[in-house]
């Protein structure tokens, strides 16, 4: 193909051109830098806070050492791991988790994303799901609570059209069910308790005020790693239990 | 040329008239000058019996295609071949970083990472067997991308609807060091976040975002105003790659004997700079191996009427 472009190039053929063009190269130049340094915005400011996945090291040395590549996204089994967008500055192509749209459940119970990860961002020295502490989970929104209002739940815990998807030992131990399949028919909502994956994280207890009743109340612990599957199974809208993002024990 | 004058003019210095041509090639030079008229004709005639091929081109696209489509389909089924993207995955298992990632990592994040060494060293020693800028033409999405919308441009050229405005290849030098430096004292990879390789690379596997309108205004921007101007000037990825590639054995090679110096080569290159060989009495030897820039897409070697470019691999000549 014989291009016509020499025609209609603007060559740098004097000293005028030549200035021209250091003068548009400068202006592009930065141009780019400029646009990558929108990334501060969002990063600095903290516009999305976002959940972590399992084992992810102290935020700003997570998003230098994450290579973006996504390959924990791939070894999720419940695919609770998603990758960042424009919108999270320099986290473009971070992971991730939307623990109300779909939670950690420890699934893989080896922490696969940990296993995954090439650059350590997600930090290796973890090796069993009780290590993890990605937050903790907190009640929002108490008086709204089903258990402490004494009241239970039938049916799928988030209505039928819900996406999520949930390993229940009682179905298959492997294989994770759409939540939206499995009914449940509980005097008692116990759902944030009944369906933690880590033991003694999260216990319901009698109301204080009220220690002989039937009421109950969810009552976080120090083990709770803030996978956020409380979060994701809590049938209340908005949800009551969320997780306070990389929250630590004993911190306010 | 030499290694570091390739080097130089891959940083962005002017090719310069090389001074000490050999005696074969003086001798080549001045019996070009001595064929004219009819005799010239005829020869010219002859030539040109090879019509200019896409078939380094069909590989190339093909090539790229699959590469990208095996990380795709890869996840689509799971069926582990290879996992992750472009930045850094594992190839049956084994860890690839793609080296201006893996830097980019490094220096925001200050520690050495035993898996992305591994990965790095995996991948530079690929690449310097495979031609270093050959990462760009071959594999990187945003490269094919970017050829289309330079065909839409030429077309747009060509009515004088659109003019190209060249920026100053040293550009890319400077913003490779600019970018190195932010990552170094921010502590964040900012390349990373407007990285078109990496945001279309995703945006495959993954599913887009709209990190993806970024990509589109770049092409957009590349079809109006400046001809390839990622691949060309800015993109720090083909530096990167572009150093590797100094060294590698698989390149471009020009034989002086046939050519005719018509530069329908240069036409097609992304990066002409390399090719300065190629004009007339310019060589400065019977044959020359083509500069650390070429990303060895093979379509001068597919425009050349008279085989005077052909791709070469170092040393296999003696080996055979």
């Amino acid at each position: 193909m014989s291009a016509p472009d020499e025609v209609k190039t603007v060559r740098p053929l004097s000293s005028k051109k030549t200035r021209r063009e250091i003068l548009r190269s400068v202006a592009m130049g930065g141009a780019v830098v400029g646009a990558s340094l929108f990334g501060f915005f969002p990063t600095i400011k903290k516009w999305t806070p976002r959940l972590r996945p399992p084992g992810a090291i102290a935020e700003d040395d997570f998003l230098a050492a994450c290579i973006k590549c996504g390959q924990c996204v791939q070894v999720c089994p419940v695919e609770a791991i998603r990758l960042g967008d424009l919108d999270e500055g320099f986290g473009v192509g971070v992971p991730f988790v939307d623990a109300r749209s779909q939670a950690c459940d420890f699934s893989c119970d080896a922490v696969q994303c940990i296993l995954a990860c090439p650059t350590g961002a997600l930090a290796q020295e973890i090796d069993k799901k009780e290590q993890v502490r990605m937050g903790l989970a907190r009640l929002d929104k108490p008086g709204r609570c089903l258990a402490r209002q004494g009241k239970g739940i039938k049916g799928p815990a988030r209505g039928p059209k819900f996406e999520g998807i949930h390993r229940i030992e009682k179905i298959d131990r492997w294989k994770p069910v759409k939540m939206a399949s499995y009914d449940y028919d509980l005097e008692l909502c116990d759902l944030c308790v009944r369906e933690c994956p880590i033991k003694g994280a999260i216990s319901l207890e009698p109301m204080p005020e009220d220690p002989t009743g039937f009421k109950r109340t969810p009552v976080v612990h120090e083990p709770c790693t803030g996978c956020g599957m409380c979060e994701m199974i809590c049938p209340v809208e908005p949800a009551v239990i969320v997780i306070d993002i990389r929250r630590k024990w004993g911190d306010v | 040329m030499g290694f570091f004058d390739s080097m130089k003019v891959m940083l962005g210095a002017e090719p310069q008239r090389t001074v000490g041509k050999t005696p074969e090639a003086i001798a080549l030079h001045e019996a070009k000058r001595q064929i004219k008229g009819a005799e010239k004709a005829r020869e010219i005639k002859l030539q040109h019996s090879k019509k200019a091929s896409n078939k380094w081109r069909n590989i190339r696209w093909a090539t790229l295609i699959i590469v990208n489509l095996l990380f795709v389909l890869s996840f689509r089924f799971d069926v582990q071949l290879v996992e992750g993207a472009l930045t850094a995955s594992r190839v049956v298992g084994f860890h690839f970083a793609d080296l201006n990632s893996a830097l980019q990592v490094m220096l925001a994040y200050k520690h050495i990472l035993i898996n992305l060494v591994i990965g790095t060293t995996t991948v530079l020693l690929l690449w310097l067997l495979l031609g270093g800028r050959s990462f760009c033409s071959w594999v990187c999405p945003y490269h094919l991308l970017s050829e289309l919308a330079e065909k839409v441009h030429l077309m747009l050229s060509m009515r004088r609807l659109v003019m190209n405005y060249p920026l100053h290849r040293g550009t890319r030098s400077v913003l490779y060091v600019v970018f190195a430096l932010l990552a170094l004292i921010s502590g964040y990879t900012v390349f990373e976040s407007i990285s078109p390789t990496g945001i279309l690379s995703r945006a495959m596997i993954y599913g887009p975002g709209l990190a993806v309108i970024w990509v589109g205004g770049l092409l957009v921007y590349e079809v109006f105003f400046i001809r390839r101007m990622w691949c060309r000037y800015i993109c720090p990825i083909g530096l990167t790659y572009g150093f590797v590639g100094s060294i590698s054995p698989v390149r471009v090679k020009y034989d002086l004997h046939n050519c005719l110096h018509e530069g329908d080569c240069r036409k097609v290159c992304l990066v002409p700079h390399v090719l300065e060989c190629t004009k007339k009495s310019y060589a400065e030897d019977v044959q020359v191996t083509i500069g650390a820039d070429c990303t060895r897409c093979g379509a001068c070697v597919d425009a050349c009427p008279t085989g005077s470019l052909k791709f070469d691999i170092k040393g296999m000549d003696k080996l055979l």
